[in-house]
């Protein structure tokens, strides 16, 4: 006897089984004397990986980059961490490279406008809701960027130190920006990024001696979590730490080439 | 939230493979360690699917527990977050299970 609904019949199945409710779909009392099993479940194997379009598109645009010896690094850190600062301050700098930005934000054009200002392209992608930057936001936002080969280009991810550590934009490397304001312990708060990163920048290294925090125990605490990871302490608007920075910078550019 | 991403992108694979039926269940593996949050992933799953054929249906998931070895001592331990250290101190640890975010199944009437 069947013994979710009491009949008699043998040959039908109610998959109840394994270990979770299912009393959607059978309404069982209807008061009518006969029965319908057509729809009985049917399982059906899927198996996917939940990230693999997004994987499989940045797979694409690592190639690309690769193919046109691009540097794409994508830039991650809260927002306010001074991500724009340092990239308007290290355009400056290294006059030489050829560089483009991509600037992900939720909303404003802000960014993209502070970049331009620079004499630098930059386009801006608007995420609306959205929490990061996806493989395919790069892909057309490339489509617009009109970027030239042997460059460096910077993807300024949506603020969040959380979500964009999950989203692969096929860059080269993931560089954290978090400033000393922050709080020294945040790279044991938010492991993810800090084991993701290749390296870090440490912004607004001037506020320090003001606000009693600790660079030196941020940065330790960041290699507690990824012990190789590159460290940057910069205060980008008075271009202290820039030269090392910007030298890290042109390292990744050479070995490109 | 990105876990609304990820089940947009659960529901986008389902519908090019199911089609047309209606779906009774989804069942997905998600490891401790992978970085989704559970209750964001039942909501989003709640908002991706009205207007589909998944609408109504049940998300089973299925947690993975996390497994870490210990860069610094070489010990394997179960544990739910990178934010806590091995047991001799260390936070270098790799991952060896539970970064699973996969989409297992379906059951469609």
């Amino acid at each position: 006897m069947c013994r979710t609904c009491g009949c008699d019949g043998v040959d039908h199945d109610h998959e109840d089984d394994h270990g979770h409710d299912h009393d959607h779909g059978h309404e069982h009392d209807h008061g009518h004397d006969h029965h319908h099993h057509h729809h009985r479940p049917r399982r059906i194997a899927l198996e996917a990986d939940l990230l693999a379009k997004n994987d499989r598109l940045a797979g694409a645009l690592r190639d690309r980059f690769a193919h046109d010896h691009i540097v794409a690094l994508n830039l991650i850190g809260a927002p306010g961490a001074g991500k724009t600062t340092l990239l308007e301050h290290t355009l400056r700098a290294v006059p030489e490279l050829s560089i483009a930005v991509i600037e992900g934000d939720q909303a404003t054009d802000h960014d993209a406008r502070r970049i331009a200002a620079t004499g630098r392209r930059a386009i801006q992608v608007n995420t609306g809701a959205g929490c990061h930057l996806e493989a395919d936001m790069i892909e057309r936002g490339l489509g617009a960027l009109g970027l030239v080969p042997q460059s460096l280009l910077f993807v300024e991810n949506v603020g969040n130190l959380v979500c964009p550590a999950l989203f692969d934009l096929g860059e080269q490397a993931k560089v954290v920006v978090v400033s000393v304001t922050e709080g020294d312990d945040k790279p044991l708060k938010y492991p993810h990024i800090y084991r993701a990163a290749s390296a870090m920048v440490v912004t607004k290294m001037d506020l320090a001696p003001h606000i009693d925090a600790d660079p030196a125990q941020l940065i330790a605490n960041a290699r507690k979590v990824n012990p190789g990871l590159a460290a940057f302490p910069v205060a980008a608007t008075r271009g202290s730490g820039m030269a090392e920075w910007c030298g890290w910078l042109r390292a990744q550019m050479g070995a490109q080439r | 939230m990105h876990e609304l991403a990820l089940m947009e992108s659960v529901v986008d694979a389902v519908v090019d493979q199911i089609g047309e039926e209606r779906v009774a269940v989804v069942r997905l593996e998600i490891g401790e360690l992978a970085g989704v949050a559970i209750d964001a992933l039942k909501f989003s799953f709640d908002v991706c699917t009205q207007g589909t054929v998944l609408a109504g249906a049940e998300l089973a998931i299925v947690q993975v527990t996390g497994m870490a070895r210990c860069r610094s001592c070489g010990r394997e331990q179960a544990t739910s977050s990178f934010a806590t250290p091995c047991t001799c101190g260390s936070f270098d640890r790799e991952l060896v299970r539970g970064g699973e975010l996969r989409l297992i199944d379906v059951e469609v009437y």
